[in-house]
């Protein structure tokens, strides 16, 4: 596959390791933030973290829109499905997400409701047009990769005159995530949150290109490599990580420059602008209600607003309190520190939301991290044959 | 005056469908079985029409297994819901290092499911019967109300025998023994994923389905007492199969991400989806552990054999309290093999 | 987040759609947010939708980049 498999060649990488554990200083540790949740799959799914040195460790951050989304919607959504009139299309990822009480959009299927799986917006609008007397609604989330297509999903409902489809909207924002999470350092968890520089976003940033990244460089001080989805592109981006740091320099970085411009996708950028507005508040798992952080459609587009167009409320709901998610969402917490990872807590009965999706920091740890700890615990154990 | 006789209508095998009188036990019931089932299963044992049949019990210890296929969309490319019953019926008998023998089909449709595609499924099963040598002996049908059951349901049984002293056992791999799989994975599922609503691709990726008791025989006859357990990873894909024999024999697996074979466009659709391989099912490939000595020798068996063409030698099993299955990434990283929970779905993150 | 893949633009359709192909696997998808496409280039797609295009030259200096950090001499 081109422009995917030279990206994950095994020699390079070993070339790459290389020179990071080179050129990283023994004396410090290097404390990375991949944010993007499919950064984190990456480096789970290839094992990089085996080809760094010691020193130099990844912190999963809280690019999962899954991850990130709270109970209380998931609950809207279930409930919006329970009504017959309506069929709710998902991504897959979504389908497993615990609501409250143990509900999810797969549970409600069995029970009855009309759920249906999409890979696409565009699916979902075709599924309104061969069935106009369904209530269509979509239910959208994501930053700002996914945001796009839902504008123009209702661009295309506008344009085709439908008048049975509607957005369900969790659309978040990345900046406002990356700020929330270098400004909750406190006291407490200031060790544990030592974000020294972020592995920046691959797809995000085609849409939003790489100036909204600037204040963190410059006024919070933390470098930024915005990266390519693939794992060789991760590790460059953490050897730039290194140079940075090595160096005194706080800067934003682009090493996706096959597909990332420093503007962006001005068109993608004015769909959205057209489309939504922000929301003063919205509540993120683990990360507490963010002002200015999601957004919601414009009042001009408000017959494609599932949650006025069936009233929908939003009921607070709690999480387990045991669930560890929101510490381990900000990285000042890791799997291993919640009480339910891997007895109550596993991918088959997760609890919460780090552990429904592949990129959560839960299952990427049960993928991955369970077989680093068992080879530091019995690493004669395994050799013998 | 002789009476006349009734005209008996052909069935209507173009647009005719399936109605709750083929599954009421009366001659219209009988018409489908004649005309549809036995017509493409065509044994005596069938045309002696009984509700049973006999044959004298083989020598050897006999293995039976059961089964039920439920796959949609019911046509697939490389395959349908009858060729996929025969093939994963025989296959079951054949992972013990037994012969199949004899085959029962039981049907359950749901009224309304046109005749033609009842016809093309038989058909279907006919020939995958006949080219694998293992007739269709007896069977039954059944049919419930719209609604009740998803086009149609097959549910088999396979008989087979096994050479007395034969112990092929899921508990019996050991630390040092290799891993040896016939081929490329993921196909089957992504050949039927590709057709399901809302997954739309055009692709040439064909379902993999196939009787295994071939190769099996091929398998047995090089490696003998050597060979210690096969399985074929159907649902849950390679992931589940290596987890499933790691757990009952008390091992861990360590496996080469660049040893096991996977066609590119398999690959590639995976991507599309967000899906991994080693999840994806398989209904024309087997799993074999084998104790070192013998593995070259089945290797070379299973790549002389047309089902064994891209045949590998995957990984090894070790000792590990944890039974882990470690893979060894092709970027040359660690991580563990998981099963994977629930039903697979496409991911957009 | 974002799954998202590369893949090449096989033919243009009318409405901005297009087929696109991935090692022989193809599907229709929307290329609403990128201008300019011609039959050959590459795309990003992420949930049926086109949202860049591959630069084939900087794809290049990426790989060129990849391997003199991975060299000898650094």
């Amino acid at each position: 596959m081109k422009y995917v498999d030279e990206y994950r060649d095994g020699k390079l990488a070993q070339g790459i390791a290389a020179t990071i554990a080179r050129e990283a200083d023994p004396a410090r540790l290097y404390h990375f933030m991949e944010f993007c949740g499919g950064h984190t799959h990456a480096i789970a799914r290839y094992g990089l973290e085996d080809l760094l040195p010691e020193n130099v460790r990844m912190i999963h951050g809280p690019g999962c829109p899954v991850c990130v989304l709270p109970m209380a919607r998931v609950d809207m959504a279930i409930a919006c499905a329970r009504d017959p009139k309506v069929t709710l299309c998902a991504y897959g990822d979504l389908m497993r997400v615990p609501g409250s009480s143990g509900a999810s959009l797969l549970k409600a299927k069995a029970e009855g409701a009309d759920i249906r799986m999409v890979y696409s917006t565009l699916d979902a609008i075709r599924i309104a047009e061969a069935e106009p007397n369904r209530e269509v609604v979509f239910f959208a989330i994501g930053f700002e990769t996914t945001t796009p297509p839902t504008a123009l999903a209702i661009r295309a409902a506008q344009k085709k005159r439908l008048a049975n489809f509607s957005i369900l909207c969790n659309h978040v924002m990345t900046p406002p995530a990356i700020r929330a999470i270098l400004e909750s350092a406190d006291g407490s968890e200031a060790d544990a949150l030592r974000v020294e520089g972020f592995v920046g976003p691959a797809h995000v940033s085609t849409v939003i290109g790489t100036r909204p990244y600037r204040v963190f460089a410059e006024t919070f001080g933390k470098p930024v490599v915005i990266a390519g989805f693939e794992p060789l592109d991760v590790a460059q981006a953490i050897l730039m990580l290194v140079r940075q740091i090595n160096e005194g320099r706080s800067e934003v970085e682009n090493q996706y420059i096959r597909a990332v411009t420093e503007s962006g996708n001005l068109r993608a950028q004015a769909e959205m602008a057209d489309i939504f507005e922000t929301r003063e508040t919205f509540e993120w798992r683990g990360l507490g209600w963010l002002p200015d952080s999601a957004l919601r459609l414009k009042a001009a587009y408000e017959r494609y607003d599932a949650e006025k167009r069936f009233g929908l409320v939003d009921v607070p709901a709690r999480d387990n309190p045991a669930c560890e998610c929101g510490a381990i969402l900000r990285g000042a917490k890791k799997p291993r520190d919640c009480k339910l990872f891997g007895s109550v807590c596993t991918p088959d009965t997760p609890m919460g939301s780090c552990m429904v999706s592949p990129e959560g920091a839960c299952s990427a740890h049960w993928t991955y991290g369970r077989f680093r700890e068992a080879a530091k615990a019995a690493p004669q154990r395994r050799n013998v044959a | 005056m002789s009476l006349q006789q009734p005209i008996r209508r052909k069935l209507d095998l173009k647009n005719g469908r399936v109605d709750l009188s083929h599954g009421a036990g009366g001659r219209a019931m009988g018409q489908l079985i004649e005309d549809i089932f036995h017509a493409a299963f065509d044994n005596d044992w069938l045309r002696a029409g009984n509700d049973q049949s006999a044959f004298a019990a083989p020598a050897g210890r006999m293995v039976m297994t059961t089964d039920a296929y439920v796959v949609t969309p019911i046509f697939f490319p490389g395959g349908d819901i009858g060729s996929l019953a025969v093939h994963g019926t025989i296959n079951d008998i054949a992972m013990a290092g037994a012969r199949p023998l004899y085959l029962s089909a039981s049907f359950i449709i749901e009224e309304g499911f046109a005749l033609a595609d009842l016809k093309r499924v038989a058909a279907s099963m006919g020939e995958a019967s006949r080219a694998a040598g293992v007739p269709i002996i007896t069977g039954d049908t059944k049919v419930v109300e719209r609604g009740k059951a998803d086009g149609v349901f097959i549910s088999t049984t396979g008989i087979g025998v096994a050479p007395a002293g034969l112990s092929l056992s899921s508990d019996a791999a050991r630390p040092g023994d290799l891993v040896a799989l016939s081929g490329t994975i993921g196909d089957h599922g992504v050949a039927v994923m590709s057709k399901r609503e809302n997954l739309e691709f055009e692709t040439q990726i064909l379902s993999d389905s196939a009787a295994l008791h071939g190769l099996v025989a091929a398998i047995m006859a090089a490696g003998g007492a050597g060979v210690r357990v096969m399985r074929d990873p159907t649902r849950g894909g390679l992931a589940a199969t290596l987890n499933e024999l790691a757990h009952q024999s008390g091992v861990g697996f360590e496996i080469e991400e660049e040893a096991i074979p996977v066609r590119s466009e398999v690959a590639a659709a995976c991507e599309f989806l967000g899906l991994d391989p080693l999840n994806v099912a398989n209904e024309g490939k087997l799993v074999a552990v084998l104790a070192p000595e013998v593995a070259d020798a089945v290797l070379a068996a299973m790549k002389a054999h047309p089902l064994g063409l891209d045949a590998a030698l995957i990984g090894r099993a070790v000792a590990d309290d944890n039974r882990f299955v470690q893979m060894r990434t092709a970027f040359g990283g660690g991580r563990i093999v998981d099963w994977l929970s629930g039903e697979q779905l496409p991911r957009i993150c | 987040m974002c799954l998202a893949i590369p893949v090449q633009v096989s033919e243009i359709l009318p409405d901005e759609m297009a087929r696109v192909s991935l090692d022989g696997v193809t599907k229709i998808v929307s290329t609403a947010l990128v201008e300019d496409l011609k039959v050959g280039d590459y795309v990003v797609l992420h949930v049926g939708y086109a949202l860049a295009k591959i630069d084939p030259e900087e794809a290049e200096r990426t790989l060129e980049l990849l391997a003199s950090a991975g060299g000898p001499l650094q």
